[in-house]
């Protein structure tokens, strides 16, 4: 009896046998279903979604007549696109035209005066697109310059954290549209030029996503710095380092990881002003654009603002992952799963 | 050899908590001499690594003070070095860049470039720790953490170096590896060392005095043992010797006999739950 279950052990634990092909074929097909699941259950999902809004949409009806579902706002992105290829093929126009123009006035007269005047064509959706990105990068940008410097004096001095907090506390809540009016004031006083450089609802909507969206990157990078383990601060003052070496070769690595987790925020809540700010302020973006379609109110209105509450979705999410990826490359710890 | 270098005299620390001031040492009082190896042995929480943060000045002495080389110290300095007990290398550094850091600091303008690199290199060596020098910390063993905390310590050149516990984390054989090259080193360099350990084996095969602490609150020196073993030491060849043998009953009878830990019965409570968790055991 003993013999014959030594005799099946052995027989088993040998690679060659047909337990191990079984539990390889097993292990393998695993694999397998586990890709397979990864990929089929979020495209099910849409599927489902898509579902429900083509279905839910026919039962909505507006004074713009029915909602949009999925088909009517793939046809208005189509618009949209055929009117940007217009819009291009306009702006060559022009631009053969104006030099058609010049060189037969300068074939008629060599003296004569040329004027080079630059297209402006009304913007379409695509250079609203630029000019919300274009906007929201450098107000995250000024946000950023303003936080983590600020993050990391307040988190290494826990005094000036409390001096600090209460007024953090009170303006991390308050709306962009709250902002707006003062800002908008301000600019309008303030920024008085000949020649701007900037358009004021550019610096308008800047400011704005700028004071909504620099809290998250302050108060994480200063929680970041304040946390720094005890022993490494020991390490530093031993080895005497100066407070602007300890700040860079220490502190800054050490926090890293939280400033990430701050900026990531930081980043979706700029974004997410931005569009109000830009509704209400007027610079040409996608805020504007889907005041304009609101506006507008033509049949087809609805399902251009549709296009753009989903290209402001992808945006939203492309600008998260690209942080994401700048994040894993700048951390130290390759090993640390970042989501 | 016998030249006085760093005195300890009458220090005591006392730390604030909610039920008044703890007096945690008292009246310390230890004369090191130039390149001596002294361990500081006794039970944990007895205050041995507090007598070391005194030494190196990350903590302030309420009563007392130390003094290297004629002159008080009371802030933390790299002729301090201190090799900490959880190695606290900077994980975002390689091995070269951790001892580079403190190099950097202390040679600057006193070295070139080359020289630095060099000196690093060298104090690399004396570890045997070149061939992972471009390695961060979590791509290598505890035991060769240590090894680099080590020799970012000499990396410093210190006058008296610190250890806290510098083997109390590795394995058996790991620590004795790194006890034999600690000795090579002394060897060596002649360094004067201040090591924490609550290994008796330990302290008795690289001390030449052993400092036996009393048990805290208050806690003070016991006991000093003079360790008259001749060097280079063997382990091998001292697991037989009979001095080497009473040397360590010396220090075991302190510990278990003299300073038996007792519950205590005011204090942390942190003491008290791991002292009730014995007592438990035991029943």
């Amino acid at each position: 009896m003993s013999e014959a279950t030594t005799l099946l052990t052995t027989k088993s634990l040998n690679p060659g046998s047909t337990f191990y092909k079984a539990l390889l074929t097993k292990c393998s097909s695993t694999k397998i279903r586990d890709l397979l699941l990864s990929a089929f259950l979020p495209i099910l999902g849409l599927m489902i979604f898509l579902l429900f809004w083509q279905v839910g949409s026919q039962h909505i009806k507006t004074s713009l007549g029915t909602f949009p579902g999925p088909k009517e706002v793939a046809v208005q992105w189509k618009n949209l696109i055929a009117e940007q290829k217009d819009e291009n093929l306009r702006e060559i126009a022009f631009y053969e035209r104006q030099l058609k123009r010049n060189t037969e006035a300068l074939k008629a007269d060599p003296k004569a005066e040329i004027q080079n005047r630059k297209y402006s064509g009304h913007p379409t959706f695509f250079s609203k697109i630029k000019t919300s990105l274009g906007t929201v990068l450098c107000g995250f940008l000024l946000a950023t310059l303003i936080a983590i410097p600020v993050g990391i004096v307040i988190g290494l001095s826990q005094s000036l954290y409390r001096a600090i907090n209460p007024v953090i506390q009170i303006f991390k809540p308050v709306s962009p549209l709250a902002w707006l009016p003062l800002i908008t004031l301000i600019v309008s006083s303030a920024y008085v030029s000949e020649s701007p450089m900037f358009s004021k609802s550019f610096i308008i909507s800047l400011l704005t996503v700028t004071l909504c969206s620099m809290w998250p990157t302050m108060i994480n990078t200063a929680v970041g710095v304040a946390s720094v383990s005890k022993d490494l601060i020991n390490v530093s003052r031993v080895l005497r380092l100066g407070w602007f070496t300890h700040v860079i070769k220490i502190v800054l690595p050490w926090s890293i990881p939280m400033m990430f987790t701050g900026l990531r925020l930081s980043l979706g809540i700029a974004w997410m002003v931005l569009i109000a700010a830009e509704m209400l302020a007027q610079n040409p973006g996608l805020g504007k654009f889907v005041w304009d379609e609101f506006q507008n109110g033509s049949s087809d209105s609805l399902g251009r603002i549709c296009v753009a509450v989903l290209t402001i979705g992808f945006i939203g999410f492309a600008l998260d992952r690209t942080l994401l990826a700048i994040q894993s490359y700048i951390n130290w710890d390759k090993s640390a799963v970042v989501r | 050899m016998s030249e006085l270098h760093l005195e300890i005299s009458k220090v005591g620390i006392e730390f604030p908590t909610q039920k008044g001031s703890f007096c945690a040492l008292q009246d310390i009082n230890l004369k090191i001499n130039k390149g001596e190896f002294v361990s500081l042995i006794g039970h944990s929480g007895c205050g041995k690594s507090t007598v070391l943060n005194i030494v190196a000045g990350l903590y302030k002495a309420t009563t007392g003070g130390v003094m290297l080389n004629g002159r008080e110290v009371n802030a933390p300095g790299p002729e301090r070095a201190v090799v900490f007990q959880n190695h606290s290398l900077l994980p975002w550094l390689t091995v070269y860049q951790n001892v580079e850091l403190g190099v950097k600091q202390i040679f600057k303008g006193k070295k070139t470039r080359t020289e630095m690199a060099e000196w690093i290199v060298h104090n690399l060596e004396l570890v045997h720790m070149t061939h992972a020098m471009h390695r961060r910390p979590d791509e290598i063993s505890g035991g060769m953490k240590q090894r680099v905390g080590i020799a970012r310590a000499l990396a410093m050149e210190p006058q008296v170096l610190l250890m806290d516990e510098p083997f109390g984390a590795l394995d058996a054989l790991t620590r004795a590896h790194l006890q034999d090259s600690l000795m090579d080193i002394q060897n060596q360099l002649g360094n004067t060392v201040i090591m924490i350990t609550h290994d008796v084996d330990e302290a008795v095969l690289l001390s030449d005095r052993i400092v036996m602490m009393t048990n805290g609150p208050s806690a003070t020196v016991g006991e000093i043992l003079d360790i008259k073993l001749p060097r280079p030491r063997n382990r091998l060849v001292l697991a037989e010797d009979p001095e080497y043998n009473g040397y360590r009953t010396a220090v075991l009878r302190f510990l278990y006999d003299k300073q038996k830990k007792i519950e205590p019965t005011t204090t942390i409570q942190r003491e008290k739950t791991t002292a009730d968790a014995s007592n438990i055991k035991v029943a």
